[in-house]
This record gives C-alpha cells, sequence and structure tokens, in this order.
C-alpha cells in the first residue's frame, strides 16, 4: 500500500479546507448580510468553480502561477520560486476549487439564522464579536460542519486540476487521484483497485457519517 | 390502404438507403487512429495529405503510448495504432489485439535537452551537470517512451539521484513540452520533432542527446483487429510508407528505415 498519495491528499485536504473556512467565514458572513449591489457578482463569482470544467482553471492557473504569471511572478519576487508543480501551488489551485462548497453552507446557514437573534443579542449589549462568537457561529455549526466536510472531500477527489498544474511529483503533487491514473495508464490494476476501492469506502464514509451528525444536530436543536 | 402505400414507401427507402452503404463504405470510409504525443504535428500535416488524396478521414486522438495501449486492451475502437516504442504494438501483436506482420518502423525518434531560453543550453548538455536549474520536465517514463529515454540519458549520465527532486513529470510528451514552454520548467527532455520546426525568435536552445546514451527510439505502427477490414485504415497504414508522407517525417526531424 503506498501511503505517501494518501499522506499527501489528507494534508492538502486539510490545509485547504482550514484556509477555506478562515477566508470562507468572512466572506460567506459579509454575502449573507449585505445589501451592496457587488454581493451578486461575488456570489457569481463565488459559484464559478461549480459549473467551470476543471481545465478551465487548470489552465488559468498554470498560466497564473508560471514565471510569466502575477502570482508566480510575486512568489519569484518573495524568493518562493514559481508556484506551479509545489504543494502550495496546489493549496492555491484547491482553494478556487473547493470555495463553492465551503462558502456555500456557512453563507445558508448564516441566511437561515436571520438577523433576529444577533439583534435580540445586541439589545443585551453583546457586542458585534461577542454577537459573532457566542451567538451566530454555535448556531450555524451544522452548516459549518456541511462546509467542513465537503470541502475536505471535494479536495480529496480534486483531479483535473492537479493534472494540469502538478507534474506527479511524489510527496510533492502526486496525490491520490493522480496515483490511481498513472496506476491504470501502467496497467498496474492491483494497486488501482486497492486505491480507487479506499476512496471509495472513505468517500461513502465521510458523506455517511455528515448524514447521521446533520441528524443528530437537526434533533438536538429542535 | 394509404397506410400500406406508406410502408411500401418506407420499405423502399430503407432499401435504398442499405444498397448505399457499402457502396459509400468502399469509396471514403473513417479510421480512428491512435498516435504518439510526439508525431502530433506531423500526423496533423500527414492526415491533411492523406485525407486529400484518397477521401477517407481520420479522426487521430494524440496520447502517451502506455495510455493508448491501456485504452487497445481495453478495447477502444482504434484501427491503427502509431507507437513511440515498438514495444507496445509488438505486445498487442502477441496479444492477438493486432493483425499479424503488418508492424512497421513509421519513423525513428530523437531526444533533445531544450530550452525556451537562448544560451541555457549548451550544446554538450553541460548544464544538467552544472545543475543550475530548479526544475527539469520529462514525460512519464512509465507511459511515454521519450520519458524512458529520458530516464537512461540521466541514469548514464549518473545523474539520477542529484535531479530527482527537481523532475517533474508531464502525462505524455506534448504536456511535457507545454511545462517547459510556458516557462514553468527551464528545461526539459522533449522529442526533437517538438523544436525541429520553430521559428526563429522561439528555437531556444538545445542539446541533441548523443544516439549512444538511451535505446533507439524505433516508432512502430501496427495495424489493430478493428482496423483490418477498414478500408481506410489499410490505406493510411500504407500511405506511412509513401514518399510524400516520409518527407513530412523527415522535415520534422524524425530518421526513417
Amino acid at each position: 500500500m503506498e501511503l505517501e498519495p494518501i499522506l499527501l491528499t489528507l494534508q492538502l485536504a486539510t490545509v485547504t479546507t482550514v484556509v477555506l473556512l478562515s477566508v470562507g467565514t468572512p466572506l460567506a458572513w459579509w454575502l449573507a448580510h449585505t445589501r451592496h449591489w457587488l454581493r451578486h457578482p461575488l456570489g457569481a463569482l463565488v459559484s464559478l468553480p461549480l459549473v467551470l470544467p476543471p481545465t478551465v482553471l487548470g489552465f488559468y492557473l498554470l498560466v497564473g502561477l508560471g514565471p510569466n504569471g502575477p502570482l508566480g511572478g510575486l512568489a519569484e519576487e518573495l524568493g518562493w520560486g514559481s508556484l506551479a508543480f509545489t504543494f502550495p501551488g496546489l493549496v492555491i489551485g484547491s482553494c478556487v476549487y473547493s470555495l463553492p462548497f465551503v462558502v456555500q453552507p456557512i453563507q445558508n446557514a448564516f441566511e437561515a439564522l436571520g438577523r433576529r437573534p444577533l439583534e435580540v443579542a445586541a439589545t443585551l449589549r453583546a457586542g458585534p464579536l461577542d454577537r459573532f462568537f457566542h451567538v451566530a457561529l454555535p448556531l450555524s455549526r451544522p452548516g459549518f460542519l456541511t462546509a467542513a466536510t465537503l470541502g475536505f472531500a471535494h479536495t480529496v477527489g480534486e483531479f483535473g486540476v492537479v493534472l494540469m498544474i502538478g507534474g506527479n511529483i511524489p510527496g510533492q503533487t502526486k496525490v491520490i487521484s493522480i496515483a490511481i491514473y498513472d496506476h491504470v495508464e501502467a496497467l498496474e490494476y492491483g494497486s488501482a483497485h486497492l486505491l480507487a476501492g479506499g476512496m471509495l469506502g472513505f468517500a461513502f464514509l465521510v458523506l455517511l457519517i455528515l448524514q447521521l451528525m446533520n441528524r443528530r444536530m437537526a434533533r438536538a436543536s429542535a | 390502404m394509404k397506410r400500406q402505400g406508406f410502408t411500401n414507401l418506407a420499405r423502399a427507402l430503407l432499401l435504398a438507403s442499405t444498397a448505399l452503404l457499402p457502396h459509400s463504405a468502399a469509396m471514403a470510409a473513417e479510421v480512428n487512429a491512435a498516435v504518439a504525443a510526439n508525431f502530433t504535428a506531423a500526423m496533423k500535416e500527414i492526415v491533411t495529405a492523406f485525407e486529400a488524396a484518397t477521401g477517407h478521414k481520420v479522426l487521430a486522438s494524440y496520447g502517451s503510448t502506455g495510455k493508448l495501449y491501456a485504452q487497445i486492451v481495453n478495447g477502444a475502437p482504434f484501427g491503427l495504432f502509431l507507437a513511440a516504442d515498438a514495444a507496445r504494438p509488438k505486445r498487442l501483436e502477441e496479444e492477438g489485439k493486432a493483425v499479424p506482420g503488418s508492424r512497421f518502423t513509421y519513423a525513428v525518434g530523437r531526444l533533445v535537452l531544450w530550452s525556451p531560453a537562448p544560451d541555457r543550453v549548451d550544446g554538450e548538455g553541460t548544464v544538467l551537470k552544472s545543475g543550475e536549474f530548479s526544475r527539469l520536465a520529462i514525460a512519464n517514463p512509465k507511459t511515454a517512451p521519450y520519458g524512458t529515454a529520458a530516464m537512461e540519458v540521466l541514469e548514464g549520465l549518473g545523474l539520477e539521484a542529484a535531479v530527482s527532486d527537481r523532475l517533474i513529470r508531464g502525462d505524455s510528451i506534448t504536456q511535457t513540452y507545454q511545462f517547459v514552454a510556458s516557462g514553468n520548467a527551464e528545461l526539459g527532455f522533449v522529442a526533437l520533432s517538438q523544436v525541429a520546426l520553430l521559428p526563429e525568435e522561439k528555437v531556444g536552445s538545445r542539446w541533441l542527446v548523443p544516439q549512444s546514451l538511451y535505446a533507439p527510439l524505433q516508432q512502430q505502427a501496427v495495424l489493430l483487429k478493428e482496423g483490418a477490414g477498414n478500408p481506410a485504415a489499410v490505406a493510411l497504414a500504407e500511405y506511412l510508407k509513401s514518399p510524400a508522407a516520409r518527407a513530412v517525417i523527415e522535415a520534422y526531424g524524425y530518421g526513417t528505415e
């Protein structure tokens, strides 16, 4: 059993999920509460990765992260070297690719919460941060759980983007999906079966646990 | 009564159309060709000329030799296979997936170390030893013969360990070329055919790897079982041996036998 692609995939999905939760929460909050005209174009922008082929993202990332691209150029200036074919490059790609899966569940939770609990908390002299951390967050917990799980699982299932900006480097960019592709191409069906079967079981378990937890939470809050 | 007339008409139409079918097939047929990625540019030229000369139609799929081989083994409907090596067409013959005796060498490939930057690669390939690069692109050695050849060169020069953490692997030689051309890797082992006809401003710098450093890239084509009864597949295989096709193949820097 090859551990390297598995560990790398889990690492990528974990980092991506953490980054997306920290970036996605304020973004979801803003989208849920603002009346600004920008919320429509921004909302559409956030949803784009849902409908774009991974090749579109892969192509722009390749051009953007390369030494001649804006992001790659910036990284070169900072002395990081170009980002394509690196783990940080994959993190950037995965964050773009899994963004809607994290932002939308959180946004939905905030919207479902409405203004009322926050207004009540305000009359009780809770400050804005206090209201957010002690009222909005706990009440939106199922949304966050869904966001984290979907973001994580979606990143684990990534293929097209990684194929285009990864370069298939063992321990760096060779994630599970690429390893499976590699095995199939080389007719190593035994190894492909192992990894593919593992992925299948993993995905099923994640979704099953998510369902059960959501039901428990719904009951707890009811 | 009226209905009777309708069925008669339908029958007549059906008959007429079936009568036309074998006839049109004999005139112009269609072939799905599986083509090794390094041969993409040359093949496109050859296909255009072949279609104009014969009226047949070619649908070419380009990819790494290993990938195409795996697809053929799993029943992909290809009539003709143009590989980047001799091993896989031979295996298809042995496995009964190809027409025995139809295998021939259509091109002999050359490997180059290439960079789009002028003066980056010297004519001796010493840049590899100096290690003045952060990324070296090769095709996936498992599935692309040009990648296998690149690994042979690195092993032969004793540089395998030194560059191992700087290697990036393209899915095929086309992706490898794109990695280098886009500047994401400073240099890479690509096929001579990919850089043979570049315009002056894009020619960059290259080292034509001596043939003593890697096993000859005898690129063989084979007629697959699927294409045995297909006039277009048979004609395309023949056309590849013609002087017109050879002129194109040689223009791209391949040798011919």
